[in-house]
């Protein structure tokens, strides 16, 4: 033990060469300060990208649940046999009706005791001009219903609507020629009276779409067939597809020039714009191959052209995955390859194929851009398809591009649709997405 | 027989082709499976196949075949007069919908057969008796229309019945076959096998035929474009302003203009953000804050383009116009409208957020870890690690997730179609509304415009430069992220 | 266990360079460090050696504080260095690593020229006024590493272009540019050749006039090559710390006897 003395002797007699650990120099002090803005500026980038998330939610919200509930009239139609009759003779059909009920509303009014000088024309503004054709539609289907009084919660016009949901106030009604303050002072007392009621909106959730001047009656739901028989398509020919694709470039592919191209091929597919797979659409299904135009069956194939590169990245990698361990072992039975892949593999990746293959419809769910091309927008969800060949070849469109077409439409009372639309295809993908996150969670495998 | 039918019959004898392999090669093996040399499902599977492929192949090569033939056909009954009033192409489908107006009428017991078949414009309204069951047509029907379309009717029906003929004789031929090859000795697992392969392989050159489909559909009508409206003004004409009366001026560089100036802001936006919420997360977070943050941000790429579009039309247009419109807080009044590039750029920006962060969070993780304590090791602070060492090297692959980034919102289209405006110009000033490629191909194709004109072929011309400029970009971009991480393995 | 005499700072006499005591260190659950008392003298090269997975690397990493930057990292005792405690929350752990650089076990010079890989740490830590006292910091610490000759032609080009040897002593260099009193070395030599090997231990013999250096190695020649003192290490204890040739020679403990003469490892 002298050689240590000796060596830790020598610490003694070097001089310190540096100052204290424990001041802090200022050198230090100034980069220290660098580091923290640094990090404050990466802490405020996240927060900044959280904060628009929430603005954007919270703007969703607030805009769309007024969607959700409408405004209604409640009145007592007395339905007399000859004054149906002779509105079902006339050529106008729906004017009679409308005197009908207007003369039924002038009822209600001075039961209700509200005084008023308009005349009944002035009155049916206050009501959807939907609201005729809607008791008519009873009493057709139910005949039994004539010489009865039957009382209806007829659709309010939407500026009474946008009124009682403080879209709408009186001094925008005074460029208005629909409505005017006067309006507004009945709706003021039917609604303390409890005539004028809001109510949940069913229609809005599963009705048609409606024309222009009618945005109280315009519903979300023939679109949402529209993208039910469409993601229909998708699934039905992406999910086999992308899985036989994946199959063979994961499990049989050679090394060559052509798998070569078809992997360059599917990473850029993955990139292309999604306006020009609506080209695609255009060009290749219906100015060539004549499928109708605004099919859902054109749009799910358009839509599956779209997804099939997503699908296959994330079936390769979850055949990937399945350790080799698992293929020699079958193969080591006496199994051929293609059993080993179809036998063992295929079902141990099949929880990550089908997350896969969920995410991959939710995203062509939100897709908008290339039904726009192939006519799928427009005032076509007009009337739910009778049957199934119907729900693929008729006309209609999808809840993306019903959301756009109101969101173009001029009068602001559709906005409140399509933020409503939007909850409700929010809605639609976060489920897919919980789905997709529980059978990951539930099925993941730690090899 | 109609079109379902004939797969539904098509699909019944493909079953017993199953049926048929199976019990021919058990019987040949008098009934004890283990003689066979593949299992007995295989000769089944074999004689499905065998049944169904080509039958099945026929029948997909017929369809157009057939509807080409008959178009030619009848599209020269139709005499060039008539053909130079309207387009030889709206008159067919003129003759198509009457046709089809016959069939209704025949199924719905309002015509015979033969009436159909022999009906004259000179004797009957068929406008009227067509309108009965219910298909209505926009002009009354002239003799050659009819004519044409009875033609059609005639030749579909012909067509149909051959049709039906071959796809059967095919299935039979393949039953026939399975009848003679399933015996013991035969390798049906192989052939099966051999066939799910070529399957496999067809699948996987879905992905070619897409991108050669993109292209041709893009090539063709380009180039119907370019022989109807120069090349040179179209992408050198300094105005856009198409009028569906003819004489417009179609040139591109207004559009690319505003693409290039909103996918400019949308970059300046999202890629300062993003770089530093990735470079947050991935170097300073803790496991929790990571845990939360980070899928909250990739929801944002979750939620789809139209919900940012209505975002810029109707909430950030808006706000902009209250800060830099006329009486808006700074009084600055530059902002006309709602809709402007700057309202576009900026909602695309918040739209790539998480797409340029999530990119470069693989990337800045593919650093590997011994640069980092390398440095960290020297005495430097985690901001100067980042700056001087982590940047740099990550930056190649950074430099491909900003091109991808670029791609996108060059390629976005709702964002642009509701925020960006619909008047094309040639302004610096980002608070004006211009409008892009994207935003245009989307109106020219679902105006009111004949398909065959300029304005509506111009689409295509929009489409390919579009495709061409994406497609470049996303190239090179893949092709130096790809080098990036090779050189990390 | 340790016999080495230790003197208290106050009497003046005899102060290791480092010294810890009751050092304990866990990662999570895991108590990868038990109750280690060790003195490190100043001028001299300690190596550590003892089974794989003993705690070796994660006690040269407490000694400048590496181990900050693991989350779930927990360093408990005291570890002085000139008397002062490392750990305590006034000293600044990018300072403290300058004074204690670290040469790791993979060559990992940065994606940049060899000048810029040596000024990095004198950038950073602003020794320099001006280019030509950074040229000569750069020239020197090359020569000191022995690396001068090799490269001084190529100075801009990448770090990453030169052999492995080359890199571990570049890296080297580029620790010693900062000018620091200890280098702490886990396995440097363990992804070489045994030329470039030998190159590096005749380098580490050389700073030792100039630097405490402590240096983690699986090769018990290597350790009696380059080393004054040896510590082994095992189970997350430090079984017994001497003279290197007492250690190889002589061992006390049963357990160190074993696994110099190879019975386990
Ligand atoms: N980052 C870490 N997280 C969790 N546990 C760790 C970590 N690093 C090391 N350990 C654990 O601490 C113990 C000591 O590890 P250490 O790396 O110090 O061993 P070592 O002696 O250097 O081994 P080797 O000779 O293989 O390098 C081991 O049990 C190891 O599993
Ligand atoms: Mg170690």
């Amino acid at each position: 033990m002298t050689d240590t003395t000796a060596q830790t002797g020598r610490a003694v007699a070097a001089p310190a060469r540096k100052g204290s650990l424990l001041e802090v120099d200022s050198l230090t002090r100034k980069r220290n300060a660098a580091e923290a803005r640094f990090k404050m500026y990466g802490l405020s980038a996240v927060i900044v990208g959280l904060l628009f998330l929430v603005a954007l939610l919270a703007t969703i919200l607030s805009n769309g649940t007024s969607a959700f509930t409408q405004t209604f009239i409640t009145i007592p139609v007395p339905l007399e046999r000859a004054e149906i009759e002779a509105a079902e003779k006339s050529i106008v059909k729906t004017s009679k009706y409308r005197a009908i009920i207007g003369t039924a509303f002038a009822n209600v009014l001075s039961s209700a005791g509200i005084e008023t000088d308009m005349s009944a024309k002035d009155l049916d503004k206050m009501m959807s001009s939907g609201a005729a054709a809607s008791v008519r539609d009873f009493v057709l289907a139910n005949p039994a219903s004539i010489g009865t009084t039957h009382t209806f919660d007829l659709l309010a016009s939407s500026r009474v609507d946008g009124y009682l949901k403080g879209r709408v106030t009186r001094e925008d009604l005074i460029n208005d020629k629909n409505l005017d303050a006067a309006h507004l002072d009945i709706v003021d007392r039917l609604s303390a009276a409890g005539i004028v009621q809001k109510r949940f909106n069913w229609q809005f959730i599963f009705g048609a779409d409606a024309s222009d001047s009618r945005p109280e009656q315009a519903g979300i739901g023939v679109s949402m067939i529209g993208s039910f028989f469409m993601m229909l398509v998708v699934l039905v020919l992406s999910l086999p597809i992308g899985v036989a694709a994946s199959i063979y470039l994961e499990e049989f592919a050679p090394k060559n020039r052509f798998t070569d191209l078809i992997e360059v091929n599917i990473s850029n597919l993955a990139a292309v714009p999604s306006i020009v797979f609506g080209i695609l659409g255009l060009a290749a299904f219906i100015q060539f191959a004549h499928l109708p135009q605004s099919a859902p069956l054109v749009g799910g194939l358009v839509l599956t052209l779209m997804t099939l590169p997503t699908i296959i990245i994330s079936t390769r990698a979850s055949l990937k995955s399945v350790p080799p361990s698992i293929r020699n072992a079958a193969l080591g039975v006496g199994a051929s390859k293609m059993q080993s892949v179809f036998h063992h593999v295929l079902p141990l990746a099949m929880p990550g194929i089908l997350t896969g293959t969920i995410i991959g419809l939710a995203q062509a769910l939100g897709e908008t851009a290339p039904l726009l091309l192939i006519g799928m927008v427009g005032f076509i969800a007009s009337n739910v398809p009778d049957g199934v060949a119907a729900g693929f070849l008729d006309p209609n469109s999808a809840m993306p591009a019903q959301i756009y077409e109101w969101a173009k439409r001029a009068d602001p009372a559709f906005y409140e649709r399509a933020w409503g639309g939007i909850i409700i295809l929010l809605l639609f993908l976060m489920t897919m997405n919980i789905i997709a996150i529980i059978l990951r969670r539930r099925f993941e495998r730690r090899w | 027989m109609s079109l379902p039918i004939l797969v539904f019959v098509l699909l019944a004898l493909s079953v017993a082709g199953y049926v048929l392999g199976r019990g021919r090669a058990m019987a040949s093996a008098g009934g004890d499976a283990r003689k066979l040399h593949s299992l007995p499902n295989y000769y089944g599977w074999f004689g499905f196949l065998v049944a169904l492929l080509p039958a099945a192949l026929m029948l997909l090569l017929w369809l157009p075949a057939q509807s080409v033939v008959i178009d030619t056909q009848v599209s020269a009954m139709i005499s060039d007069r008539s053909a130079a009033e309207s387009s030889r192409g709206l008159v067919m489908s003129d003759v198509e919908r009457v046709a089809e107006g016959l069939d209704l009428a025949v199924d719905a017991g309002v015509l015979t057969e033969e009436q159909a078949a022999s009906i004259r414009t000179e004797f009957t309204d068929v406008r009227e008796r067509l309108g009965e069951v219910g298909v209505a047509l926009g002009s009354d029907v002239t003799s050659e229309t009819l004519q044409a379309a009875q033609r059609y009717r005639a030749l579909s029906s012909t067509g149909d019945l051959l049709r039906t003929l071959a796809v059967v004789a095919a299935a039979l031929a393949g039953l026939a076959f399975v009848y003679r090859r399933a015996a013991s000795t035969f390798r049906a697992r192989n052939a099966v096998e051999a066939v799910v392969r070529w399957i496999l392989i067809l699948a996987a050159s879905i992905a070619i035929l897409t991108t050669v489909g993109i292209i041709l559909s893009l090539i063709f009508n380009t180039v119907e474009f370019f022989s109807l409206y120069p090349a040179w003004d179209f992408f050198f004409g300094l105005t856009w302003s198409p009028s569906f009366g003819g004489g417009s001026e179609l040139g591109i560089l207004p559009l690319l203009w505003a693409t290039l100036y909103i996918s400019f802001i949308a970059l300046a936006v999202s890629v300062p953000i993003g770089l530093f919420a990735a470079i947050y997360l991935s170097e300073y977070a803790g496991p929790a804050v990571r845990a939360v943050a980070k899928p909250l941000l990739e929801v944002l790429a979750g939620i789809p383009t139209i919900v940012y579009g209505l975002f810029a039309l109707l909430t950030v247009g808006p706000l902009l116009v209250d800060i830099f419109g006329d009486g808006g807080v700074l009084g600055v009044g530059w902002m006309g409208g709602g809709t402007a590039v700057m309202t576009a750029g900026l909602v695309m920006g918040i739209m790539l957020i998480p797409f340029v962060s999530s990119l470069s969070d693989d990337i800045i993780n593919a650093v590997p870890q011994a640069m980092r304590d390398g440095s960290l090791g020297l005495g430097a602070t985690h901001s100067e690690t980042v700056k001087q060492v982590i940047l740099p090297a990550a930056l190649p692959g950074i430099v491909g997730a900003i091109l991808l980034a670029g791609s996108r919102a060059i390629g976005e289209t709702m964002i642009v179609v509701l925020g960006a405006g619909a008047a094309a110009r040639l302004s610096l000033n980002p608070f004006e509304a211009m409008t892009t490629v994207t935003a245009k191909i989307v109106s020219q194709l679902t105006g009111d415009a004949d398909f065959a004109s300029p304005e509506a072929l111009v689409a295509f011309a929009l489409g390919m430069t579009l495709f061409v400029i994406t497609l470049g970009l996303n190239v090179i971009a893949l092709y130096i992220v790809r080098k990036y991480r090779e050189q990390y393995e | 266990m340790n016999e080495m005499p230790v003197v208290d700072a106050e009497a003046g006499t005899l102060l290791p360079k480092i010294s810890a005591k009751k050092v304990q260190v866990f990662y999570g659950e895991t108590h990868a460090i038990k109750d280690v008392d060790l003195n490190i003298a100043d001028r001299t090269v300690t190596a550590f050696i003892g089974p794989s997975g003993c705690g070796k690397s994660t006690f040269l990493r407490c000694l400048n504080r590496m181990n900050d930057t693991i989350d779930i990292c927990r360093v408990e005792g005291d570890i002085r260095i000139d008397g002062e405690d490392i750990y305590d929350p006034k000293v600044d752990p990018v300072q403290l690593r300058a004074k204690v650089g670290m040469v790791f076990q993979k060559p990992n010079p940065f994606p940049k020229s060899i000048y810029d890989n040596i000024a990095y740490g004198p950038r950073i830590h602003g020794l320099s006024r001006s280019k030509a006292d950074l040229d000569e910091i750069v020239a020197n610490s090359l020569q000191k590493a022995g690396l001068y000759e090799e490269v001084k032609d190529r100075l801009d080009e990448p770090g990453t272009g030169l052999s492995g040897g080359q890199q571990q002593r570049l890296c080297i260099a580029r620790a010693i540019a900062v000018s620091p009193e200890v280098i702490l070395m886990d396995e440097p030599c363990s992804a070489l050749d045994p030329i470039a090997t030998a190159k590096i231990e005749e380098l580490i013999d050389e700073l030792r006039e100039n630097y405490t250096i402590v240096i983690v190695t699986h090769s018990m020649q290597q350790a009696a090559r380059v080393s004054q003192r040896t510590a082994f290490f095992h189970l997350g204890n430090l079984v017994e710390e001497g003279e290197t040739k007492e250690i190889f020679t002589n061992p006390t403990d049963r357990r160190t006897q074993d696994y110099i003469t190879g019975r386990f490892g």
